[in-house]
C-alpha cells in the first residue's frame, strides 16, 4: 500500500464485483439449467455435474480460508484439511442421525456402524446431532474451538514459519490416526455414508442437489465478502503488516498473537462450512480427508490461483480440481501425479504470484502512474530477512 | 517326547543298575542291550530299548532307529547284532565296523509289536537327553520342562548325573524341579528346594509352573511359590521395560537415519525438503536393483549386497539431491514455505516415476545371512537385523559428526548455519555449500533407505511414512545441532515404544504427536536451540 494513497479502498472493487457476479450467476444459472430444461436439451446440466461443480465450489471456499491466513497473515497451515474434515464430520453426524430406521440394521437411534460394533447406546458426543441447528452450530464450533486452542498455544509461544507448518501437519496427522480408530465412534476407516435426507428433503433428489449447489455458491460469495471486508479493514492492515514484519508490528505495540489467532479461527470456521457443504454433495466423509497430503494440495490451489488475492485462491481450486477430474478419468491417469508435481514446481518457480496475481500485476504495470487499488500486496516480492 | 510308564519303571531300574554296577569294557549296558535283542522275545526287546536309552553309547540312537525301520538284524546263534544300511551293507552293531563275510540271508530282523513300538518312541525321546550334541540335550530338557511328565523322572535323574555342560545341567535341573514340584510323592523339603530352582529360571514358563501348583500342595510349598512368583514378576517387569527400551532404541535409530539428513539441510539452508522421504525410498530401490544385479550376475556376492549398495545409494541419491538443488531450490532461497511446496511437487514426481518404473507393489529385498537370526540376552530377544541397524545408525551419525567437525566443507556448513551473510562475507561460496549440503543430506537419506529396505516394505510410498516422523524429530531436537537430532530420535522412539503397551500403537502415537506439539509451544526452537542474537531467524 502506497502511503500517499489515502483513499479508503472500495470493499469489493471491480475485480471483486466480477468475481461475485460470476459466483452468484452460477448459483442461479446452474440449478435453473438443471431443473428447468428437459434432459435432452443441449444446455441441460446433468445432476452429476451439479454435484461436481458444487464440490469444486466447496474446495474454492476452502482455498479462500487458506488464502486468508497464508496470503494475508503468512501462516502456512498444513492442517487446514483437518478443519474442513471436522465441519464435514459434524454435518455427516447430522445426516447419519436422519437415516433413522432406514439403515441396514433398522436401529432407530444407533447408526449402522455402531450396531455392527455391538454398541448399546449412543456415545455422548453424538447427542444433539439429530437437531439441525445444533449440528450447524457444531460445524462452526468444532473447527473453531480446535483452531482457538491450537492457535492460542502456538501463537502465544511465537511458533512461526516452518515450525508452525510442521506442527499443523502433526495435528492433522494425529486426527487422521484418531478418526481411523473404530473406538472413536466416528465410523473408523469407512467414515460416515449412506445418507438419506437433509432437513426432510431426499439427498439424492435433483432439487436438493440444485439447492445445495446454490447454497454452496452463496456461501462462497459470502465467504469472499467477509474475507474481503476483513483484509480491507484496519484489522486486515495489521494482518498484512504481521505477514511482512511480525517483530516490527509487535514492537509497535500490537498484540500480534491475538490478531493471528482471530484470523486463524475465522479461517478454520470457513473451512468447516466448506466441509459441511461438501459432505451432502459427495455423500461420504471418511478419515482420509485428514491426510496431510490433502492439506498440502489445498496450498497448491492457492499458489496456482494467486496467493493473497482471495478470488485467485477460489479460481485456483476450481482449475486444479477440474484438471484433476479431467486427467484422472482418462488415459492420462498415470501421469496425473507428474502433472500435479510439475505444477507445484512450475508455479513456485515461474509464477510465484499465481495466475491472478500475475494478471493483476501486469494490469497494474500497464496503467502505471495510477496505483491500482485492487492490486494485492504482493507477498512474493517482500524482502524477508534471510532464514 | 512322552515316555510310557512301563518303560519308565525299566529306566528307573536300569538307571540304578547303571550307577551301581561298575562298568566293564565288555559288558556295559549297551552290550547287555544288544544281547537282549538276540533272544527274540518282545519283553527282552523292550527291556533292551530301556537299556539303550540310558547307555550313553553314541551308537544307541542308530540301533533304535534301525529297529524302528526294521533294519536291525540278529544272528541268534552267534549272539551278534547287525545294522543294515540304506545300501544293504551290514555293520556290526557292537563295534560299528562293517561286517564282512556275513550271510545276510541267515539273519533275522528283530520284530516289533505295539509294546515294542511304544518303547521305541520312548527310547528315542529319552535318548535325546543323552544325545552327544549338547544343543539336542538342551532341547530335550526343555521339552520335558514343558510336558512335566512325571514318568521321565528316572531318565532325567540319570541324565542329570551324567551331564557335564552347565547350561544343559541347569535346564535338566529346572525340568526335574518342575516335575518334583507338582508331585505329591516327593518330600516337602525337596519340593521347596524345587521352588527355588524354578525361581532361578525366572521366565514366563517358570511363572506358569509356579502358578499352576496342584491344589493339594502343602502350605509351605505354596508360600514359597507365592514369594517366588512375586520375585519373578518383579524381574520380568524390569525385563519388559528393558525390552521396550530396546524396541525404542531400534525405532529411534530408524528415525535417526531418516531424520539426520533432513536435519542438516534444514539446519544449514532453512529449507524444508518434503522430498526427503523420497530420497529414502530411492535408496531402498537402489538396494533392490543392486540385489537384482547381484542375483543375476554373481550370486556369491549376495551377502555383501548391502555393503555394495551403501556407496551406490549415497552417490545416486546425493546426485539427485544436487540436481534438485541446482535446478529448483536455489531459486527459492529465503522463501522457505515456497520451497516446501516445490519439494512436495518433486516428491510426487519421484513417487510416480518409481511407480511407473517398478510398479506400485512392494519389491522384495532380501536379508543377507549375517542379518538374520536372534540372540537372547537375559530375557531379551535381540534380532541381528535390528541390532545392525542400531550400529549402522550410530556409525552414520559419527561419520556425519566427523565430516562437520573435521573437514573444510563441514566447517563451511557450520559457518553458513550460524550466519549466512557473515559467512559469505568471509569468502565462503554459500551457493556451493548449499549444493553440497543438499547433496550430503540426500545421500544420507539414500543410505537410510538401504537400512530401511531391511525392515520395511520397499514400495513407492516408503518415504511418505517417514516424512512426518522425521520432521517431528528435527523440530523436537532443534535445528542445526546433530546431537539434538540424536536425542530427539531416541527419545521419540523410546517414548513411542514405552507408551504402546499402555495406550496401544495408535493412541500411543497420537499421544506422542500431542506431546511434541505441546513441547514445541514450550520450546519453539526445539531441545537444542541455536543460541544467537537474531530476533528473527
Amino acid at each position: 500500500m502506497s502511503q500517499t494513497d489515502t483513499r479508503k479502498p472500495a470493499l469489493l472493487g471491480t475485480g471483486g464485483l466480477v468475481f461475485l457476479a460470476i459466483v452468484i450467476g452460477l448459483a442461479v444459472l446452474v440449478p435453473a439449467l438443471n431443473l428447468l430444461l428437459p434432459a435432452g436439451s443441449a444446455l441441460h446440466v446433468p445432476t452429476y455435474l451439479v454435484s461436481l461443480l458444487g464440490k469444486y465450489l466447496c474446495y474454492a471456499l476452502l482455498a479462500l480460508s487458506v488464502d486468508l491466513i497464508w496470503g494475508y497473515v503468512g501462516i502456512l497451515s498444513l492442517g487446514q484439511g483437518a478443519f474442513f474434515a471436522l465441519g464435514g464430520y459434524a454435518m455427516g453426524m447430522y445426516l447419519m442421525r436422519q437415516i433413522g430406521t432406514r439403515g441396514v440394521y433398522g436401529d432407530p437411534v444407533l447408526p449402522d456402524f455402531m450396531v455392527f460394533l455391538n454398541w448399546k447406546e449412543l456415545p455422548w458426543f453424538w447427542y444433539g446431532f439429530d437437531w439441525f441447528p445444533f449440528a450447524a452450530a457444531m460445524v462452526l464450533l468444532a473447527p473453531g474451538l480446535l483452531a482457538l486452542v491450537f492457535g492460542w498455544f502456538a501463537f502465544r509461544s511465537r511458533v512461526t514459519g516452518v515450525y508452525l507448518s510442521i506442527i499443523t501437519q502433526a495435528m492433522t496427522f494425529a486426527l487422521l490416526l484418531a478418526f481411523f480408530r473404530n473406538d472413536m465412534g466416528f465410523g473408523g476407516n469407512n467414515g460416515l455414508t449412506d445418507f438419506k435426507d437433509i432437513l426432510g428433503f431426499n439427498i439424492q433428489a435433483d432439487g436438493t442437489r440444485a439447492a445445495l449447489f446454490a447454497l454452496t455458491a452463496l456461501a462462497l460469495a459470502g465467504g469472499y465478502v467477509l474475507c474481503r471486508y476483513l483484509v480491507r479493514s484496519h484489522f486486515g492492515k495489521v494482518l498484512i503488516a504481521i505477514r511482512d514484519a511480525e517483530t516490527r508490528v509487535r514492537f509497535t505495540g500490537y498484540r500480534v498473537e491475538n490478531y493471528k489467532l482471530a484470523a486463524f479461527v475465522v479461517s478454520a470456521c470457513l473451512a468447516g462450512i466448506a466441509g459441511a457443504l461438501y459432505v451432502p454433495q459427495v455423500g461420504i466423509i471418511n478419515p482420509s480427508e485428514f491426510s496431510p497430503a490433502n492439506s498440502i494440495e489445498i496450498i497448491v490451489w492457492v499458489a496456482v490461483g494467486g496467493r493473497g488475492t482471495l478470488a485467485g485462491a477460489a479460481l485456483g481450486a476450481v482449475l486444479v480440481n477440474y484438471a484433476k477430474t479431467y486427467f484422472t478419468s482418462g488415459m492420462l491417469a498415470p501421469y496425473w501425479l507428474f502433472m500435479l508435481g510439475g505444477l507445484f514446481v512450475a508455479v513456485t518457480l515461474f509464477l510465484p504470484k499465481g495466475i491472478l496475481g500475475t494478471f493483476l500485476e501486469w494490469r497494474a504495470r500497464r496503467s502505471a502512474g495510477s496505483p491500482e487499488p485492487d492490486a494485492p500486496p504482493a507477498p512474493g516480492i517482500t524482502a524477508k530477512p534471510a532464514e | 517326547m512322552r515316555l510310557s510308564s512301563p518303560l519308565a519303571v525299566l529306566l528307573l531300574g536300569l538307571a540304578l543298575f547303571a550307577t551301581l554296577v561298575p562298568r566293564a569294557a565288555h559288558a556295559g549296558p549297551y552290550e547287555d542291550a544288544l544281547a537282549k535283542f538276540t533272544t527274540e522275545s518282545y519283553a527282552d526287546t523292550a527291556a533292551a530299548l530301556g537299556l539303550l536309552a540310558t547307555s550313553g553309547n553314541p551308537r544307541a540312537v542308530e540301533v533304535v532307529d534301525a529297529l524302528a525301520d526294521g533294519r536291525l538284524l540278529v544272528d541268534p546263534a552267534a549272539g551278534k547284532v547287525y545294522i543294515r544300511g540304506a545300501d544293504g551293507s551290514l555293520a556290526d552293531a557292537a563295534s560299528g565296523q562293517p561286517a564282512a563275510g556275513v550271510d545276510a540271508a541267515a539273519l533275522k530282523a528283530v520284530r516289533a509289536n505295539n509294546r515294542v513300538r511304544g518303547a521305541i518312541a520312548a527310547a528315542s525321546g529319552a535318548l535325546s537327553l543323552f544325545n552327544p550334541d549338547p544343543a539336542k540335550r538342551l532341547a530335550a530338557a526343555q521339552a520335558v520342562f514343558k510336558s512335566r511328565d512325571a514318568t521321565v523322572l528316572p531318565a532325567l535323574d540319570a541324565a542329570l548325573a551324567k551331564e557335564t555342560v552347565p547350561a544343559v545341567k541347569q535346564a535338566l535341573a529346572t525340568a526335574r524341579a518342575a516335575i518334583v514340584i507338582g508331585s505329591s510323592a516327593a518330600p516337602e523339603a525337596e519340593r521347596i528346594a524345587a521352588v527355588a530352582t524354578i525361581a532361578d529360571a525366572g521366565d514366563q514358563d517358570a511363572l506358569a509352573v509356579l502358578q499352576n501348583l496342584p491344589p493339594d500342595a502343602p502350605a509351605s510349598v505354596k508360600t514359597a511359590a507365592a514369594s517366588a512368583i512375586a520375585g519373578i514378576q518383579r524381574t520380568l517387569a524390569v525385563w519388559g521395560v528393558a525390552q521396550n527400551v530396546w524396541y525404542g532404541l531400534s525405532l529411534g535409530s530408524v528415525l535417526l537415519l531418516a531424520a539426520i539428513g533432513l536435519a542438516i539441510t534444514f539446519g544449514v539452508m532453512g529449507v524444508i525438503n518434503m522430498a526427503h522421504g523420497e530420497m529414502v525410498m530411492l535408496g531402498a530401490y537402489t538396494t533392490f536393483v543392486v540385489q537384482e544385479l547381484i542375483r543375476a550376475y554373481n550370486p556369491a556376492l549376495f551377502d555383501a549386497s548391502l555393503l555394495i549398495a551403501i556407496p551406490i545409494a549415497f552417490l545416486f541419491t546425493g546426485l539427485i539431491g544436487v540436481i534438485i538443488e541446482r535446478t529448483v531450490i536455489r531459486f527459492l532461497y529465503g522463501r522457505a514455505l515456497e520451497t516446501l511446496l516445490a519439494t512436495w511437487g518433486i516428491s510426487l514426481i519421484l513417487q510416480q516415476a518409481i511407480r511407473t518404473i517398478f510398479g506400485p507393489t512392494n519389491r522384495e529385498v532380501g536379508a543377507p545371512s549375517w542379518m538374520s537370526g536372534t540372540v537372547d540376552v537375559g530375557h531379551l530377544a535381540v534380532t541381528y537385523g535390528r541390532a545392525w541397524i542400531i550400529v549402522f545408525a550410530i556409525l552414520v551419525f559419527l561419520a556425519l559428526l566427523a565430516v562437520l567437525r573435521l573437514t573444510r566443507i563441514g566447517l563451511e556448513m557450520r559457518a553458513v548455519t550460524q550466519n549466512r551473510r557473515m559467512a559469505a562475507s568471509m569468502g565462503i561460496r554459500t551457493n556451493w555449500v548449499d549444493a553440497m549440503t543438499f547433496g550430503l543430506g540426500s545421500g544420507i537419506a539414500g543410505i537410510a533407505g538401504v537400512a530401511l529396505s531391511q525392515i520395511d516394505n520397499v514400495s513407492p510410498n516408503l518415504g511418505q511414512s517417514y516424512i512426518i516422523d522425521s520432521f517431528l524429530v528435527v523440530v523436537f531436537g532443534g535445528v542445526g545441532n546433530l546431537w539434538g537430532t540424536l536425542v530427539g530420535a531416541m527419545s521419540l522412539g523410546i517414548a513411542n515404544k514405552l507408551l504402546e503397551p499402555y495406550a496401544g500403537a495408535v493412541l500411543g502415537k497420537i499421544a506422542l504427536l500431542v506431546i511434541v506439539i505441546l513441547f514445541i509451544q514450550k520450546r519453539p526452537r526445539g531441545l537444542f536451540a541455536l543460541k544467537g542474537r537474531a530476533i528473527e531467524a
